[in-house]
Formats: structure tokens, C-alpha cells, sequence
């Protein structure tokens, strides 16, 4: 049984290394690096929201500075936009540690609320900063000046870069998830004042989190702004984002290390079929699919993919032992 | 005079933001379980005002209690169809209920109203009182007027009725009250009926002088959090004079900063609020 498992991961990783090259049609290659962008982010928000069990809907500002700075570094100084990726996690982690800090106290609803807070104040402060394009937004090098711009026609180097920096975020995970700071978050998960009582330091843990988070979180803005070129408050700081961040998560499993990339792989395509389906007035209809999506998994599966997985083997192996 | 002209008609919106800050702290109070929804039951509420009069003629003395009526019935199906299901689950599931409520609600409205702002003519509560030099629109008065009416009216039936002493008791201990022969569940529904209905009468009262689009339950929830999170969870005198107080700063910082950043000052101090003081303004340690 385990290895039957063990052979359909592995099939499972040898199709996402040689999907792009599977096809030749353009548009499933981008909807491909699409899908692994948004599993990095929602597996960057995953640390946070799933493995130390604080909700955040305010990722949208970390995604946001990230892909700000990208395009604020070529707007500006001219610098090719990928080098806005450390300018845009640094900032992202002072912004973590500055309002992580005094809101990790609050519990529950009233952590998530706060986090909206924050990212709308910061959504409304950016679309009124100059420097940051206000309303209008940003953009990229209309026509690539060299290599580093990376600025491609085909979707396949977007496609490898960030499988790279996935893998890269999953073996962080997988490492963290096997330390001592993977049971300290699981303990935190289950709730402040046990772990505490357990000689937890919640706070700081907490922070760890929240800083490993937000850096990546920030990559994937600038990986964003990197392939799409432009970016404005709504593409770049709404709400909407953080929302997706969360919904993909939890639709894969919050708290597994693969939940996001399944949770990707399933509401990525889906997206692009009903914004094709619907046309022009799509985007509104993506958004009732996902609100409709969110409510069930509530309402009858609050584990995600991950769970039905979980029962699945589980009556795999009742059966073997039958 | 400007000033004076600038907090009256703050105290006047803050009215209303009392009345469906206090649903949202009913519901809140009763269950622990936050609406991510509440401003999106405004919205609807609106466009029930808005298409009661263009489509049927039919003015705020029909549309204002038809909005009730019809949010009442909402918030009852939300609770006995989702609520109810996630109240006790894990905290991921709760917060996901009820905003993907909010998306499906103001999505659905985006598609079926389309994105393009609309409001009901001046004309409906037409009129503007000069007060010795301060002006104001009778819509605005009418609204805040009742607004503060129906939210006093809610606390008196909270605190005065035997109605309010079940659903208080459920409030505070659940188990309690079972044995006390008060059915939680039923009370619990009732709770988050009225709790909605108070944001239709809210939404309804709005209409008549603001515009109305798909999206503008998104900062209707928002201030709905934050007056609750300043008033005290639970509370509904604590809701209005929150309420009042947020209408007063949105209005100053308006006038002062600029209409673009009147709502930043407002979450601003939410957090503010929120990092000193995690059980709110007005609320005990519990």
C-alpha cells in the first residue's frame, strides 16, 4: 500500500517537472506557472495559517510590497525588476515584525480581523502614494533591455523559476514540519495557553512564522510583477488575494505540506475555465465559485483534500487488513 | 460652524452604523461566531430599498419594513443552513463560512446588478432643514432619527422582555439556559434573524441618501468589527455610542484629510484599539 503511494507521488512530481514540455499549447504552459505561483504564495501563507493555525486574510500587503518593489526599483532607479525581490522581502519582514508583534496577542476572529485591518490601511495609503503609481499602478519594461529583465514570450522559464523557489519553500516546510519548531506550532495551533503551559515561547514562534511567511509571500508579489509586468492596488494589495491564498490552502488541507500545491492544481485551472466560460463578466463569476467552494468545504469537509486523502487510505488499509 | 455642520451629519451616518454594529454584536454576543457577511446583508438590504422603489413605486414606509422582513428571513436560513454546522468547528472553518457567504453574496449582486453605482432619487424624503444656519437633508435626518429609535428599541427588548432574558441566557451559558427549558438552537436562529434584519432596516435607511453598489459591504463590514471590537461584544448600548463615535471621526477625517482617507483612519484606530486593548474599548476581560 505505501508504496503504491510512494509510486503515485512520484508520478505525481515527474508530471509537474515535465508538464510544460507535455504540451505545446501555450496557454496550458502559462496556466501551468500560474498554478505553481499560486501555490507558492498559498503555501508561503500556509506557515502562518495552517501550520500555526492563525488565520491571516491581510497576505495580500506582503504579496503586495513584494510586487511593488519590483516594478518601484525599474520605475525609479531602472534596475531590472527581479532585483526589487530583496528590496520587497526585507520590507516585507519589517512590516511583519512591526504589526505581527502586537497583534499575535489577539486570538481567533479578532486576529483575523486585525490582519484585514492592516492590509486595507496599507491598500488605501498605496493608492493614494505617488511613488507607488497611486490608482493608476506600475509598470514593467515594455520591451525586455537584456536577459535580466526576464521578460520571455513563452510562459516555460516562469514556469521552472518557480518550481524552483517552490521546491525550495516545500523543503524549507518539510524541515521546519520535522523540527522543534513544527511541534512548537503544532502546539500553538491547538491553542495559546496550552502551549504556553507547555513551556512554549507562542509569541516568538508565532513571529518565526509570520517572518518565513511574509518573505515568501513578498517573493511571490515580485515573481508576479515579474512575469505580469504591472501592477495597481487592486491587482497587488486587495483583499481578494488574501482570500485566494487561503481558500487554495484550505482546499488542499491547511497544515500539510501539500495541500496548497493540490488546492493550486485544482482552483487555478478552474478559474481560467470559468473566466473563459463567462467572458467579460467572468471575474464576478470566479469569485461566486470560490465563495460557494469555501462554504462547502466549511460546511462539510473543514480538512480540505487532505482529509478525504486521509480517509481514503484509511479504508485502503481496513480493507488489506479485512 | 462647518465643524459643527461636519459632526452633525457624522452623528447622523454613526446612527446607523450603530443599528447594524448592534446585529452584529447580538450575533456575536450569542454564539462567539463572527458574520463576515454582515455588510454584505446591508447591501443587499439596499438594493432591496432601491428595487422596491423603481420597480413597484413603493416608498420607505413599505421598503423599510419589507427589507426587515426579508433579512430576517435570511439571517434565520444562513444559521439553520451553515451556521449552525461550523459554530463549533475548528477556527478555519468558521471565519471561511461566513466570508465565503460574503463572496457568494456580493458576487452574486456584481452579477445580477451590475458593478455601476445607482441610488434612489433625492426626491423620495425630499427636503433640507436650516437650524439656525446648519443644514440638514431630511433623508440624513430621517435616517439617523430611526437609526437611534430602533437601536434604544433593540437594547429595551434585549434587557425589558422575556424574549431577551432567553436569548441573553443562551448567551451566557448555553447549558444553563437548556435546563432552564429555553431550546438554545431556536434561540440562536432568532438571534441571527433579528441580527440581519438590523442590518436590512440599516441598509434600507442608507439607501435614502447614499449610493448603492455591489461592493460597499466590504467597508460596511469592516466598520461593523470595529464598532463592535470598540463597544464591547455583546453590547448593544456600548455598539451605539461606538457607533456615534465612529461616524464622528469618518466624518472629521473626511473633512480634514480628505474623503479617500476616511476609512484608513478609522481601521487605523481599530488597531490601535485592538493592540492596547484586545477586549475592546467598553468590554471586560472575558
Amino acid at each position: 500500500m505505501t508504496r503504491r503511494i510512494g509510486i503515485a507521488i512520484l508520478c505525481g512530481f515527474v508530471l509537474i517537472a515535465g508538464w510544460p514540455l507535455l504540451t505545446e499549447d501555450v496557454f496550458l504552459q502559462r496556466i501551468g506557472a500560474l498554478v505553481l505561483l499560486a501555490a507558492i504564495s498559498a503555501s508561503a501563507w500556509n506557515l502562518i495559517g495552517g501550520y500555526a493555525g492563525q488565520v491571516s486574510l491581510g497576505h495580500a500587503a506582503y504579496f503586495g510590497t513584494g510586487a511593488y518593489a519590483a516594478l518601484v526599483v525599474y520605475d525609479q532607479l531602472g534596475w531590472p525588476p527581479i532585483a526589487g525581490a530583496p528590496v520587497g522581502v526585507v520590507v516585507s519582514l519589517a512590516l511583519a515584525a512591526i504589526v505581527g508583534t502586537p497583534t499575535f496577542r489577539l486570538r481567533g476572529h479578532y486576529f483575523t480581523m486585525a490582519t484585514i485591518a492592516e492590509a486595507e490601511l496599507i491598500r488605501i495609503l498605496a493608492s493614494n502614494w505617488a511613488l507607488l503609481g497611486a490608482a493608476v499602478g506600475l509598470m514593467g519594461p515594455a520591451v525586455p533591455r537584456g536577459i535580466a529583465d526576464l521578460s520571455f514570450i513563452s510562459p516555460l522559464p516562469y514556469y521552472y523559476l518557480f518550481l524552483a523557489v517552490l521546491v525550495m519553500l516545500l523543503w524549507l516546510t518539510w524541515m521546519m514540519q520535522r523540527s522543534r519548531m513544527g511541534f512548537y506550532l503544532a502546539a500553538i495551533r491547538g491553542g495559546d495557553r496550552a502551549a504556553r503551559s507547555l513551556g512554549v515561547p507562542v509569541l516568538r514562534y508565532k513571529l518565526y512564522a509570520l517572518l518565513l511567511s511574509a518573505g515568501f509571500t513578498s517573493l511571490a508579489g515580485t515573481l508576479y510583477a515579474v512575469m505580469v509586468g504591472f501592477i495597481d492596488p487592486d491587482s497587488g494589495l486587495g483583499i481578494l488575494l488574501s482570500v485566494k491564498m487561503v481558500i487554495i490552502a484550505a482546499l488542499g488541507g491547511a497544515g500539510t505540506l501539500f495541500g496548497p500545491l493540490v488546492g493550486a492544481i485544482i482552483l487555478i485551472p478552474l478559474e481560467q475555465l470559468t473566466n473563459d466560460v463567462f467572458g467579460g463578466s467572468g471575474t464576478g463569476i470566479t469569485f461566486i465559485v470560490y465563495g460557494a467552494i469555501i462554504v462547502l468545504i466549511a460546511r462539510f469537509q473543514p480538512g480540505g483534500m487532505a482529509e478525504i486523502w486521509r480517509h481514503v487510505i484509511a479504508r485502503a488499509a481496513r480493507r488489506r487488513a479485512a | 460652524m462647518i465643524l459643527l455642520q461636519v459632526v452633525v451629519s457624522g452623528l447622523l451616518m454613526g446612527a446607523v452604523y450603530a443599528l447594524f454594529s448592534s446585529g452584529l454584536t447580538l450575533i456575536w454576543g450569542m454564539m462567539n461566531v463572527v458574520n463576515f457577511a454582515h455588510g454584505d446583508f446591508v447591501m443587499l438590504a439596499m438594493y432591496v430599498a432601491f428595487f422596491a422603489y423603481t420597480l413597484f413605486h413603493l416608498g420607505p414606509a413599505i421598503f423599510i419594513p419589507a427589507a426587515a422582513a426579508l433579512l430576517f428571513v435570511l439571517g434565520v436560513v444562513v444559521y439553520m443552513a451553515l451556521v449552525r454546522h461550523i459554530a463549533r468547528g475548528p477556527m478555519l472553518a468558521q471565519i471561511l463560512g461566513t466570508f465565503g457567504l460574503a463572496l457568494v453574496l456580493r458576487y452574486a449582486a456584481f452579477w445580477a446588478f451590475s458593478a455601476n453605482f445607482v441610488s434612489l432619487p433625492d426626491t423620495l424624503v425630499g427636503g433640507t432643514f436650516d437650524l439656525g444656519g446648519l443644514r440638514i437633508e431630511a433623508s440624513r435626518l430621517l435616517g439617523g432619527v430611526l437609526a437611534l429609535v430602533i437601536t434604544i428599541g433593540l437594547h429595551l427588548v434585549l434587557t425589558r422582555t422575556m424574549l431577551g432574558s432567553r436569548l441573553l441566557a443562551v448567551a451566557e451559558d448555553r447549558s444553563a439556559a437548556m435546563l432552564m427549558g429555553i431550546r438554545p438552537d431556536r434561540m440562536q436562529a432568532l438571534a441571527w434573524g433579528v441580527g440581519a434584519a438590523a442590518a436590512g432596516v440599516a441598509g434600507a435607511l442608507i439607501a435614502l441618501f447614499f449610493y448603492i453598489s455591489p461592493t460597499v459591504g466590504e467597508s460596511l463590514t469592516l466598520i461593523a468589527f470595529v464598532v463592535v471590537c470598540l463597544g464591547g461584544f455583546g453590547s448593544v448600548p456600548g455598539a451605539l455610542i461606538a457607533g456615534l463615535t465612529i461616524g464622528v471621526i469618518q466624518a472629521l477625517s473626511a473633512y480634514l484629510l480628505g474623503a479617500v482617507y476616511q476609512d484608513a483612519v478609522v481601521y487605523a484606530l481599530f488597531l490601535l484599539v485592538l493592540w492596547v486593548r484586545p477586549q475592546g474599548l467598553m468590554g471586560s476581560a472575558a
